[in-house]
């Protein structure tokens, strides 16, 4: 049993170069099928450093640790959380120029650099729903069965009740009420409620514009779709930051540098199953360029989201109770 | 004796140490306690309901079948028990997915139901919640009772016959004082588990009507970064949980049955519809138990052969953790039931009790800020890992063990201490042979949960992946059929591990 403790010990790798970059990552990132492995090797081709990721609840983690945090980089915070991380005040500029974005908004910020993007969606299986709604207004009187994710537990639930919010405005709450009933079940985590899609259970989950992609590319998969608003879609977005007590300044810029590169960028669709941040379109893998696109896109700043979050929230609950 | 006493305080006081030091960190950090809301009290008050109603359930349901499967003797019986158990130690998600295979929309039974034109039932809402409670549950109740019957001598049972007892005078002199002894902790347990629950009641409580303090915590602690509410929040927790335990002990009286020569015979079988009774009990727990699993088997195991090597390497690990961390646990569950069984220190089975009302996330939170100036996180994060899943299934174990360890006590005490056996010759000689089962149940059980575990890591993290945690990363990446044959990976696993200790400790005891 010792044997096997210190077994399990020594197989933390040690470092094997002296300049190493601490990225801390959303768990999703580092796992072989996300980006992080390209990721990884892409930097060390040029970076004469180990590049090593640390996964897990990244910014609780960090608000903990405060100044002493062995990051360098964060990798994969959500809009959501953008003004609490930012009030820590732990973060530098990233230093880019993000005048000409791939993004549908613009996007100002210099603490805070997006390298993927997408929007919120109704996705569905046109086998097993022959009448999708084509509108917001439409599903709200339609009769389907959805699974959506908790706004308390899940950062797609959270972008759900800001979709709704800025859709119907003071009328929100009544939005709710006639939604509610053809809420089949809400879940913690995005990956519950789509496994719940995929195996049949429920008509339409709340997903990504950018979901139907994965069942194309990985499939040949093409009966699944996501239903297009002409009301707009909640934009979201994943950022990466650099520490400002950072021990390897000069490391976390060159990556903060690398992740608005063509090279970077192009690594983004198929592992993440997302948008470029910047990247033309002309260079988007064909499954990306082809998928239907909303013509609205919403989005409420970081100062707004985050008055309107409690009572939204509230407004939500009470819908349901 | 005095020396073994001593570790079992000692043990009780590293646990008690661990769950309020953890809370009071979190406490520390935060600057104090927060205050709640109105919806914090509401998750309160759905959290108790559910996990009373669910526990009083799981244990009442549990009484038929243990006693069917205490009394009749059939093929693969021995099968069938181990296989009843699997529920308790499948992981959350695959037990959502197998149950709704079954009792969803277009689940079996619904498509049943349709077919005989007969109205649809609904899974999603409360009666989702109790049901997905029972089913994790009833499996850990049913053993727990039929330990009850098996430890009634069968001495006492050959006096009923002689004494020409029928069924109902059996029940009333034998089995109802058996009940009374068991049927509390067995409550008390599936209560706990059910305070504590979180992702369960949520995808199958249709909505934030199903909101459980966990729930509240996480919310607390993921989204406000409030540590001060989600401390006060790990509070009430420990609050219900303590009070739950106070009634469950209020209300047990020890059966006092005495010492018999072996135990190992069956009760007797009465005949006639009881006979018929018993086989429609076991068959509807049986489809009720097995027909989810075998639905989560139906849908992962063609791909298991496909599953990436990483997969292979982060099961290997997992049951590496899961064997140190069930060693652990049953040395430490031992080291707990002597001492209770020998001090009745009511303190030691409370403190025993307590890793099942720690809330994971204060209890992972308040370890990190305690840790962190000692070691990197990153090393921390495996024999944490370890640590805790052997904490968090000493609960279960020692539902099993107590029992056992007073009867021992109780019947061997007095014998053990006119021959002056203690020490070593005790253990190998009187207390391993005599507790071997209840041991290897506690075994298997630890083991079989540390494996399931997803763990109190997530703020530790690690580049050293458990299976559970690949399970999550190949769903997060759409990967859904290999998610499935990563569920079936882990569920064999598991159950593999549950059975080696188990059937260890059911092998005969040395003469």
């Amino acid at each position: 049993m010792r044997t096997a403790l210190a077994l399990l010990l020594l197989a933390t790798p040690a470092a094997a170069q002296d300049r190493v970059l601490t990225i801390y990552a959303e768990d999703y990132v580092a796992s072989e099928w996300g980006p992080g492995p390209a990721i990884k090797s892409g930097f060390e081709a040029f970076c004469d450093c180990e590049l090593r990721f640390v996964t897990g609840d990244i910014l609780p983690r960090l608000l903990m640790e405060g100044e002493g945090t062995e990051a360098d980089v964060v990798f994969g915070l959500n809009t959501d959380v953008l003004a609490r991380a930012r009030a820590s005040g732990l973060f530098a500029p990233h230093g880019q120029d993000t005048s000409d974005m791939s993004l549908p908004i613009e996007w100002t910020d210099e603490i805070f650099l997006p390298y993927n993007w997408g929007e919120t969606a109704f996705v569905y299986d046109e086998t097993r729903l022959d009448n999708p709604p084509a509108s917001f207004d439409e599903l709200l009187d339609a009769d389907v069965r959805i699974v959506i994710q908790d706004p308390r537990s899940s950062i797609s639930g959270l972008a759900l009740l800001l979709w709704v919010k800025q859709v119907y405005g003071d009328e929100a709450p009544e939005a709710w009420a006639k939604l509610a009933p053809k809420v089949l079940t809400v879940t913690r985590g995005w990956s519950e409620s789509y496994g719940m899609f995929t195996s049949g259970e429920a008509d339409m989950v709340l997903s990504y514009t950018t979901s139907p992609a994965y069942h194309i590319a990985a499939e040949d998969d093409l009966t699944k779709k996501a239903a297009i608003f002409p009301e707009g879609h909640y934009f979201m977005t994943e950022v990466a930051a650099q520490l400002a007590g950072t021990d390897q300044p000069e490391l976390a810029q060159q990556f903060m540098d690398w992740i608005l590169t063509p090279e970077f960028q192009a690594e983004i669709p198929l592992a993440n199953w997302s948008l470029p941040a910047k990247l033309p379109e002309a260079d988007w893998p064909e499954v990306m360029r082809d998928l239907p696109r909303p013509e609205v896109t919403l989005f409420y700043s970081e100062d707004e989201a985050e008055a309107l979050r409690q009572p939204a929230l509230d407004e939500w609950l009470r819908a349901f109770n | 004796m005095a020396a073994r006493l001593q570790l079992g305080h000692l043990v009780a006081a590293f646990l008690a140490a661990g769950i309020l030091g953890t809370l009071a960190a979190v406490a520390w950090f935060a600057g104090g306690l927060g205050g709640l809301t109105e919806w914090d009290w509401r998750a309160v008050r759905f959290t108790l309901w559910q996990a009373a109603l669910s526990a009083t359930l799981s244990a009442l349901l549990a009484v038929p079948v243990a006693r069917a499967l205490a009394r009749r003797r059939f093929r693969g019986r021995g099968l069938l028990v181990t296989l009843l158990g699997a529920p308790f130690i499948l992981p959350v998600i695959v037990a959502i997915m197998g149950l709704i295979a079954i009792f969803g929309r277009n689940g079996a039974l619904n498509e049943g139901l349709r077919a005989l034109g007969l109205p649809e039932i609904g899974i999603y809402g409360w009666q989702g919640v109790i049901l997905a409670h029972v089913f994790f549950n009833l499996p850990l109740s049913v053993r727990l009772i039929l330990q009850g019957w098996q430890a009634i001598p069968a001495e006492r049972f050959r006096l009923a016959a002689s004494l020409g007892f029928a069924p109902r005078d059996i029940a009333r002199h034998l089995e109802r004082p058996m009940l009374r002894e068991v049927l509390p902790g067995v409550w008390l347990a599936v209560f706990l588990v059910c305070l504590t629950s979180f992702t369960v009641a949520l995808a199958l409580g249709g909505g934030p009507r199903a909101t459980t303090v966990e729930l509240a915590i996480y919310q607390a602690f993921r989204f406000d970064f409030d540590l001060g509410r989600a401390a006060t929040l790990g509070l009430v927790q420990i609050a219900l949980c303590i009070g739950a335990l106070l009634a469950a002990r209020w209300i047990a009286v020890p059966a006092g049955f005495g010492a018999g020569m072996d135990t190992a015979h069956a009760p007797p079988a009465p005949a006639g519809w009881r006979r018929w009774a018993d086989v429609v009990v076991i068959t509807a727990a049986a489809a009720f138990l097995l027909l989810p699993l075998s639905a989560v088997i139906a849908s992962g195991l063609p791909r298991i052969a496909q599953l990436p090597a990483e997969v292979w390497d982060a099961a290997w690990r997992s049951v590496i953790m899961a064997v140190i961390s069930a060693l652990l646990s049953m040395a430490a569950c031992l080291a707990l039931a002597l001492t209770v069984a020998r001090s009745g220190a009511r303190w030691v089975e409370t403190a025993g009790m307590a890793p099942l009302i720690a809330s994971p996330l204060v209890l992972g939170t308040g370890l990190f800020i305690l840790l962190r100036g000692i070691a990197s996180p990153q090393q921390m994060a495996l024999p944490v890992t370890v640590a805790i899943n052997a904490a968090m299934a000493l609960p279960f174990g020692l539902r099993a063990l107590i029992p056992a360890a007073r009867t021992l006590q109780a019947d061997y005490g007095r014998l053990a201490a006119s021959l002056d056996l203690r020490g070593w010759a005790r253990l190998r000689h009187l207390t391993l042979p005599r507790l071997a089962r209840p041991l290897g149940f506690a075994g298997g059980l630890a083991a079989a949960l540390a494996m399931g575990d997803l763990g109190v890591i997530t703020l530790f993290a690690t580049d050293q992946p458990t299976l559970p945690l690949k399970l999550y990363q190949l769903m997060n990446s759409y990967r859904m059929a290999d998610a499935a044959a990563a569920s079936v990976l882990l569920m064999a696993l598991s159950f593999a591990l549950f059975w080696a200790f188990d059937r260890g400790g059911r092998l005969e005891p040395d003469p």
